[in-house]
């Protein structure tokens, strides 16, 4: 039996229930919970000048309707979950709104009822009288500020952040080329196929809140709820089960309903329940992406970058609980795996009256990717060069690194590229991609990324051999499709020599780990994974500890192999790791299972008490795992694409990606979720838009005209690795999640300029964006 | 999405559903359902009655008659794809079929409900228009035949009266030059534009209130397209000069 | 009453509660997934008569007599997986399972119509189902996957 698991492509461990539809997703719970449903404002901003709720409280199956004014907490903003220096005006929504709404879609009354149903009936029947305001929308308006989202914001400015690195005005003075470009990436949906949905029961007896909740961060809703409502964490448990998705609107909190369902069960003593349904989804949930860019590059006559000059604006959407981290991103990504001598970067976050925005899959990434993939590309125009000899000239090398790029991260710290191989990601990349297909209409697309993983502040781990042999592990944050289940079992089974089968991982749980902060920006694997081996290690450690004072040789002498722990070299002397957990526990009762073999009756290796001091009973630890910095993936894509001249259409012939982070756990895992980031892409860059109007209304909230890409649109993406271990964790991993979203933008775009002729330099595209670029007005 | 509260009836007879529509007020009549129950799950539709015809024997035939296909009410969509008279005599039918929805839909979708939805983006009204085939018609007064020139009256509007029933669709025999062609977003969308060709014959869907017919050497020549977040007037006026000349020019 | 799995079972008494949520919430069984309410996402597809349908698109009263088999119905039995869920297993075909049981009583559907389908009748045999994670490769692979175990391959 082999017992080396990272690397293997193991088949994962959750797949059963899933495929039997025995999977337990939120809106699953059941038990008979009442069940609420929001009245939302169809204004994007307006007064609230009454809310009459008082039909709708007669209507029969309603047990409640509630309103700001019914709420204690209802003069509360919801928290700023990220604050920041230069977030000098941000601003939160209540849970439900009080005076002023200010995107369509923003929660007005809460309805509980019988069933969705009834309550969908009773919210009908909520009258709400609005005063419509001047609405502040595209993001360019904003910029104008004829009209102001909050009153006490002035230009709608939340943030403001200027950072230089180097000297970029003599930069750009003294440059030979010099040239400006405007980008524009419009605000996309992440719309996960489960919608959000939360569940929540009030244990009066015991004092007990219990929640499900499709959530990316279980343990930042227990906290947040225990302080809202007074009460101890300990009674607040919040479980995130099996979620279909999250991409990240879902580490956004808090969600109205979040607070509203446990209010709810609070109050009505009652199980309640929320299921998001598709429609309410496309504005209640967060979007993404919204950004404007002005850019000035300056380089020589051999297209090496001298200067960057960037100032961009983002679309926070009407408020901003999640702080500026995502134009932080952008600012700190823009350079890439480029050296960029001196770099300039500005930015204002400011306030429209739409959805607010929260990280989505890339979090400000591909935005950044895209300003410097389409420099690098007008440059190499410009010069008549290659676009991959371009980059050539440009990328830090191999002995460059750790590099420092001379801007803030969105860990607090400066933006300092730990490993990689820019250059060997671009020979593969160009080599998988091979040569132009025969045929008209025929464009290369190329982009390249890095990616900061793996932030911090920490994750958690708890691993314990049971008495059985079978093993379990637990760690804080949730899982949204990733495999934990999988990929941690391997780290537990090659620490402790047992197989992933013998491991059973639970995630997401406060009852079982209560310590951490969630799955989001392409951490879980570093973070939580490297706190796997290490709580696992420990219980190695512990397991040779006592397995040695019973078979009376060095701890060095041994080794874990086949659920065993033996003396190296002589395979038959040793101790399963069974009975070693039965033997980390001295007991005075012999319960049957081998539990005899450690009571006060059995003979004791030696002297002292049962439990020396210091010792704790069983087979188990906890491990942390904090990192110091972020562990900087990278990649490159590579694509050949025919646009059909008269259609308009796009069809992807071949796409390429090469991809680096660091040490690979589970190449199928990893290369499932590639090949989903790269269709998230797709959709992103050519079927989806959200389409608004003048008046900030969504027009598009349904799958039927929000064009989710369907296998027909997306082709078989060939992947290849290439390994840059980070030396910043144990594990020499790197993060991976968003990795096949991220420059897909950049890199469709680079095809279709090459395909038709016309630049481009905005996101999405369309057919109908290009037969309007191919056919200027008269 | 809930549907909003309805009576619902389930006749056993034509003679019912019919009498049903006529003495209802607000009621519509349920068959795929695959178009009217997202209207209703929208709360986009919220008729009082639902007429639900899925139970009336003897209406789920394809038949010859007349020198063409008949297609009755509760055919569904994916039977009609196979039908190997439908394939033998009208083979332009099964063609466009492939472009309706996707199977799931058509497993349940009917041909006779698709084009008295009357949604000017959809191919079989085009096809029927093509054609020159016609519905027929059940109502208090008895039956009538409405040709299709006559049957498509605006955006989801027919020539049925609200106490009527569609209980069939008439094709007329076709088996020469003939296609549909279609520009839609993803497989299986509604089209921006479309195209349909029996002969010398056009007929064009996604670019007006209904489906209309055009002259092949100038499709577009007064057409007055509506524009949406896909495609503007101008574009689809570009798809349907383009869909045109790949349907004629073999 | 509706045969759902074998076993009759009763129909709700308000028409308007869809076939989605009568499954789910009405007889407990869960596994039918709902992502849109549309018809589009096609989480909620169902055999109805052995053929693939979208349950949100169907009031339950309306199945009064009629075979529904949910993808509780499709193993065989607690301890083996039909071939096709078998093959999603092998390919690597679901990430975070939600669209699955969707998808695997479509590719069901179109097996039973193409025991040994071409790329291309893949490809539009599951071209009604969304996914969002997987980014389709894997599934197709397992379509593949399935006709060959179906059809007594090792």
């Amino acid at each position: 039996m082999t017992t080396r698991w990272f690397g293997e492509r193991v088949h994962r461990r959750e797949d059963a229930r899933l495929l039997r539809g025995a999977g337990r997703f939120t809106d699953d719970v059941g038990e008979q919970a009442l069940e609420g449903c929001f009245v939302r404002s169809p204004y994007a901003h307006a007064r609230v000048l009454t809310v009459d709720a008082s039909a709708a409280r007669r209507h029969p199956g309603v047990h409640a309707v509630y309103t700001a004014r019914d709420l204690p907490f209802g003069e509360r903003d919801l928290p700023l979950l990220i604050p920041h220096p230069a977030l000098t005006h941000g601003r939160t929504q209540r849970c439900l709104a009080g005076s002023t709404v200010r995107y369509a879609g923003e929660a007005v009354a809460f309805v509980v009822a019988d069933n969705r149903y009834v309550a969908e009936d009773a919210a009908d029947l909520v009258e709400v009288e609005y005063e419509p305001l001047p609405v502040v929308w595209p993001l360019e308006a904003a910029a104008e500020a004829r009209a102001l989202v909050h009153d006490d914001v002035p230009g709608n400015v939340a943030a403001e952040l200027t950072q230089e690195s180097g000297d970029v005005d003599r930069a750009l003075a003294s440059a030979s080329h010099r040239r400006r470009f405007r980008f524009r990436y419009e605000r996309g949906a992440a719309a996960p196929l489960e919608a959000r949905a939360t569940w929540a029961r009030w244990d009066a007896h015991e004092g007990r809140l219990t929640m499900y909740d499709s959530t990316q961060s279980p343990t930042s809703i227990r906290g947040g709820l225990a302080v809202l409502f007074g009460l101890p964490e300990s009674s607040v448990e919040v479980i995130a089960p099996d979620v279909g998705g999250g991409f990240g609107p879902k580490i956004m909190l808090f969600y109205p309903d979040e607070i509203l369902v446990p209010f709810a069960a609070m109050r009505l003593r009652r199980p309640v329940k929320w299921t998001e349904d598709r429609r309410e989804h496309f504005t209640a949930v967060n979007h993404e992406r919204g950004q404007v860019h002005e850019v000035e590059v300056g380089h020589d006559a051999a297209g090496r970058l001298l200067a960057l000059d960037v100032d961009f604006i983002n679309d926070a959407g009407a408020y901003t609980p999640y702080g500026i981290i995502l134009p932080i991103i952008t600012a700190g990504q823009i350079p890439g795996p480029y050296r960029v001598p001196s770099y300039r970067v500005r930015f204002r976050d400011l306030y429209t009256n739409a959805t607010p925005t929260s990280p989505y899959r890339g979090a400000g990434r591909p935005h950044a990717c895209f300003v410097m993939e389409r420099t690098l590309d007008a440059i190499a125009a410009d010069l008549g060069l290659a676009r991959e000899e371009v980059r050539r000239r440009n990328l830090i090398q191999a002995d460059q690194f750790p590099y420092e790029v001379g801007v803030a991260w969105q860990d607090g710290n400066r933006v300092v590229y730990d490993s990689g191989d820019y250059p060997g990601l671009l020979d593969k990349a160009l080599n998988q991609l091979g040569p132009r297909p025969a045929g008209d209409h025929i464009g290369m697309g190329l982009g390249m990324y890095v990616e900061g993983t793996g932030v911090g502040p920490y994750e958690g781990a708890h691993v314990q051999v049971l008495v059985g042999g079978k093993v379990i592990a637990s760690t804080a944050l949730p899982t949204q499709g990733q495999a934990h289940a999988t990929v941690f079992a391997q780290l537990v089974a090659d620490q402790l020599g047992v197989a992933p089968d013998d491991v059973t991982v639970t995630t997401g749980d406060t009852r079982r780990f209560q310590w951490g902060v969630g799955t989001f920006a392409s951490r879980a694997a570093v973070v939580a994974g490297n706190a796997m081996a290490v709580a696992a290690g420990m219980v190695a450690e512990k397991a040779k500890r006592i397995a040695a004072e019973h078979l009376e040789v060095d701890e060095a002498d041994l080794e874990l192999v086949g659920g065993q722990v033996r003396v190296k070299g002589s395979p038959d002397r040793g101790l399963p790791l069974a009975a070693v957990a039965v033997l980390s526990n001295p007991v005075r009762y012999a319960f049957g299972g081998g539990t005899e073999a450690a009571t006060q009756f059995a003979p004791r290796p030696r002297p002292g008490p049962p439990l020396p001091a210091g010792e704790q009973p069983g087979l188990e630890a906890t491990g942390y795992f904090s990192p110091t910095g972020s562990a900087w993936a990278s990649g490159c894509h590579a694509a050949w694409v025919r646009v059909d001249p008269r259609t308009l259409r796009l069809e992807i012939l071949r796409y390429v990606v090469v991809h680096d982070c660091g040490r690979v756990i589970n190449p199928t895992v990893l290369e499932g979720q590639i090949q989903g980031g790269v269709a998230q892409g797709i959709g992103g860059a050519f079927y989806e838009r959200l389409a608004y109007d003048a008046e900030a209304q969504l027009r598009n909230a349904s799958f039927m005209e929000f064009l989710m890409p369907y296998a027909t649109e997306i082709p078989d993406v060939v992947i290849d690795h290439q390994e840059t271990p980070s030396p910043l964790n144990p594990l020499g991993v790197k993060g991976a999640g968003e990795a096949g979203v991220i420059p897909v933008g950049a890199v469709i775009a680079s095809a279709i300029e090459e395909a038709l002729g016309v630049s481009i330099t905005e996101m999405p595209l369309s057919p109908l964006r290009l037969f309007e670029l191919t056919r200027p007005p008269a | 999405m809930k549907p909003s509260p309805f009576r619902y009836h389930a006749p056993g007879s034509l003679e019912e559903a019919v009498g049903l529509l006529a003495s209802l007020e607000d009621s519509k009549v349920l068959a795929g359902g695959q178009s009217l129950v997202p209207l209703l799950n929208f709360r986009l539709a919220r008729p009082a009655h639902l007429v639900d015809i899925n139970r009336l024997p003897g209406l789920d035939r394809i038949y010859e008659r007349d020198g063409g296909v008949a297609v009755q009410a509760l055919v569904r969509q994916a039977d009609a794809l196979r039908s190997a008279t439908l394939g033998r005599l009208c083979p332009l039918v099964p063609e466009a079929l492939q472009h309706v929805a996707h199977q799931v839909i058509r497993n349940r979708g009917t041909v006779v409900g698709s084009i008295a939805h009357a949604d000017p983006a959809a191919e079989l009204p085009a096809v029927l228009l093509a054609l020159e085939g016609e519905v027929v018609a059940r109502g208090p007064g008895g039956e009538r035949r409405i040709a299709a020139g006559d049957f498509f009256r605006g955006v989801l509007e027919s020539a049925l009266e609200p106490d009527e029933i569609a209980t069939e669709a008439w094709f007329p025999a076709f088996t020469g030059p003939h296609g549909l062609r279609e520009e839609s977003r993803r497989h299986g969308d509604y089209a921006m534009a479309g195209a349909v060709r029996a002969g010398a014959r056009l007929a064009l869907f996604g670019v007006a209130p209904t489906p209309v017919t055009a002259d092949p050497k100038d499709p577009a020549r007064d057409l007055q397209p509506s524009g949406d977040i896909e495609a503007t007037p101008e574009f689809r006026k570009h798809l349907v000069a383009v869909l045109t000349q790949d349907l004629f020019a073999a | 009453m509706i045969r759902v799995n074998g076993a009759d079972r009763p129909l709700p008494e308000d028409p308007r509660i869809l076939l989605s949520d009568h499954l789910r919430h009405g007889l407990g069984l869960t596994g039918t997934h709902v992502g849109c309410e549309h018809g589009v996402c096609g989480c909620c597809t169902v055999l109805l008569g052995g053929r693939p349908v979208r349950a949100c698109l169907l009031l339950a009263v309306q199945l009064d007599g009629q075979e529904v088999t949910t993808i509780e119905g499709l193993a065989p039995d607690a301890a083996t997986l039909h071939p096709i869920q078998q093959a999603f297993h092998e390919c690597h075909a679901l990430q975070c399972g939600f669209c699955t049981p969707g998808f695997l009583l479509a590719v069901k559907g179109l097996l039973d119509d193409h025991p040994d389908p071409t790329k291309s009748e893949i490809q539009e045999g599951i071209s009604g189902n969304l996914c969002r994670c997987t980014g389709y490769a894997n599934i197709r692979r397992a379509v593949r996957r399935a006709a060959d175990l179906s059809r007594g391959a090792r």
